[in-house]
């Protein structure tokens, strides 16, 4: 017999079966739907939280300088250190702080963070403006007294009005705001929207020290942040010969904790998933045993006809794989509506993975076949004569 | 194959030489063909009788390649059938062999034409010739209109009309029915034994396993099974004067 007349006679078998074989669908659509659902979630979330924290700045390092000890590193001796370890660091921005009262006419926002920033912050932090222009270097030389600001600030001092070119009192300073960021957070306090960048230059001096308090570096290579920021720490201690006066923070690191807490969670998943498409897979095989018997007549009487070991072993080999292959693709279709579906409720942007997919089919088409073989094994050793007796 | 060659040394379309079919039943020794002997010739209509229990069963699956037996020869058209694997057989009773069994064995689910072509289906006949021949067999039986129902659609009548045409099909040296009126009212039996009659003045050789001395007498030649020996071989006449001799 050949194989396409297998496959036609498996497919007439399972229509002319119609409830017994989505039933036994139903297991192989959940199973390969649960699991494309949730290896596709897990992915958009673990892309979600990848993201955000790479906003946060995934290939910078901070340094905080906490004032202790008795020399001073100056911005000029970091700016010589970027330079000399160019393979390992691009962009250096000094950083300086200080809280102050912010006033436009008759509206004011108390304990506000100015941060004073280079040129190249805009650049380590991907910071994108709506108007205006960002620090330049010529406003650290002279100590220009303007600001870019955030759209929390924004929205508490101008109201709607365009603030680029306006004049704000910070303290009892006045400065001329120069550029509006972008909405990165939701423009409440404390968010990322909450900021006012001025020349460190500037803000260093208003806080009364003459060096930054910290700075910013950019990575070249994320993946090698280790020993970049043992570089760096080399260099600090080098310098202070004393731990307490310097604190190093790299996101990178943080980054690589999460994303192993996230390969753990995934593993997990993924054996969750294991096990229903393998509960997936003993349905099958359970309905496969039920037709066996169900059929042993059936069988009997084909053998009888002249339906070789090997044509009854295909048929129903066929008829498992035909069953867990459909069930499988309507649980790829399902898993795919479910994740875009449940993405969007979460309100992550996901898309079925490639990967879920080819696992989901494949190991149904696996499972089917495997499970499959086993009864198919039994039909086609059945005794003709037994066979024929059996009820 | 020799399918429709003569053999030199057999020359008989069947040929059983001192079959034995012994089974094991815990202690006991169950002899169900205790050296069976006899031979068929093309275009017979034999009747192979005998009360159950009595072994001819056991010899039908012989004949009918379903079984080998434990000891002796089983030649069919020739070839040596006795001993072949699972597989040959398989062949064999494809391509020589055509039953009609008790119970019709139609499958339910396949319409009347499909069920006529699932031995041509295991020969490797293609989709169009198979059809084509299930028709023609299907129209000798007088079902040829009806061949898109389904057996549960027939009388018992007709679904064993069916089985006949099925066992045609393949155009088999041998046809081989097993109890093949044991579940039809008399009318109906009367018609499927001309019937079987008329397939045998066309040339084929009918081989009949029954219980019923009845049905035995409507064959041309008789054999009777007791406790798995032949105890009776000889025309229909012979037998009806020896069962009334009783």
């Amino acid at each position: 017999m050949k194989t396409s007349q297998a496959f036609f006679m498996a497919f007439s078998s399972l229509v002319s079966n119609k409830m017994r074989s989505f039933l036994t669908m139903l297991g192989m659509i959940i199973g390969v739907g649960a699991v494309i659902a949730m290896i596709s979630l897990m992915d958009g979330m673990i892309g979600y939280t990848m993201d955000s924290f790479s906003d946060l700045g995934a290939d910078t390092i901070t340094v905080n300088l906490t004032g202790k000890g008795s020399k001073q590193l100056t911005d000029e001796q970091m700016y010589e250190f970027v330079e000399t370890h160019s393979e390992a660091f691009s962009k250096l921005s000094p950083s300086a702080s200080l809280t102050a009262t912010v006033r436009k006419r008759s509206t004011s926002v108390k304990n506000e963070t100015i941060t004073g920033v280079s040129e190249s912050y805009v650049d380590i932090q991907s910071l994108k403006l709506t108007d205006g222009r960002f620090l330049a270097y010529a406003d650290m030389l002279s100590r220009s007294k303007v600001c870019v600001i955030g759209t929390y600030v924004c929205n508490e001092l101008f109201d709607g009005e365009d603030p680029v070119g306006e004049t704000i009192k910070i303290g009892a300073d006045s400065y001329e705001v120069i550029g509006l960021l972008e909405e990165k957070g939701d423009s409440t306090k404390y968010s990322q929207d909450d900021v006012i960048y001025a020349p460190y230059t500037l803000v260093s001096r208003a806080a009364g020290s003459a060096n930054p308090s910290g700075y910013t570096l950019k990575m070249t290579d994320p993946d090698n942040s280790t020993a970049a920021q043992q570089e760096l720490e080399d260099y600090l201690y080098a310098f202070y010969r004393d731990k307490d006066c310097y604190m190093v923070t790299n996101m990178a690191s943080l980054l690589d904790i999460m994303s192993n807490m996230i390969g753990v969670m995934e593993k997990i998943l993924i054996g969750i998933a294991g096990i229903s498409l393998l509960v997936a897979g003993i349905g099958i095989m359970n309905i496969m045993l039920v037709s066996v018997s169900e059929r042993t007549r059936e069988i009997g009487i084909r053998k009888s006809l002249g339906a070789k070991q090997k044509d009854i072993m295909k048929q129903f080999v066929i008829e498992a794989a035909v069953l867990s292959t459909i069930g499988g693709g309507i649980g790829i279709a399902i898993g795919g509506v479910a994740t875009t579906t449940l993405g969007n409720v979460i309100g992550v942007s996901c898309a079925p993975s490639l990967k879920a997919i080819g696992i989901a089919f494949g190991v149904s088409a696996g499972i089917g076949i495997l499970f499959g073989y086993m009864p198919a094994k039994r039909a086609a050793r059945l005794n003709p004569i037994d066979a024929l007796r059996s009820e | 194959m020799a399918e429709g060659r003569q053999n030199e040394q057999h020359p008989h379309l069947i040929e059983l030489q001192d079959i034995y079919k012994i089974y094991q039943m815990g202690d006991t020794q169950v002899r169900a063909n205790d050296g069976i002997s006899f031979s068929i010739d093309r275009g017979e209509m034999v009747a192979i009788v005998g009360k159950s229990g009595s072994g001819k069963s056991t010899i039908m699956n012989i004949i009918g390649a379903l079984d080998v037996p434990t000891d002796g020869k089983y030649y069919l058209n020739g070839i040596d059938v006795g001993s072949m694997t699972d597989n040959e057989l398989a062949v064999i009773r494809n391509k020589q062999i055509g039953f009609i069994f008790q119970q019709y064995n139609l499958l339910p689910k396949m319409n009347l034409a499909k069920n006529v072509e699932l031995p041509l289906l295991y020969a490797g006949v293609g989709d169009l010739e198979r059809h084509e021949r299930a028709i023609a067999s299907l129209a000798k039986v007088g079902l040829g209109d009806v061949w898109k129902k389904y057996p549960n659609q027939l009388s018992g009548g007709q679904q064993q009309r069916v089985s006949i045409a099925r066992a045609l099909a393949g155009n088999p040296s041998l046809i081989l029915a097993d109890e093949p009126t044991g579940a039809l009212d008399s009318r109906t039996s009367r018609e499927v034994l001309d019937f079987l009659k008329e397939l045998n003045e066309e040339g084929n050789t009918i081989v009949i396993i029954t219980h019923d001395n009845s049905i035995a007498v409507e064959a041309k030649r008789v054999i009777q099974i007791h406790d798995g020996k032949v105890i009776f071989d000889g025309t229909a006449h012979e037998y009806k004067e020896k069962i009334s001799a009783k």
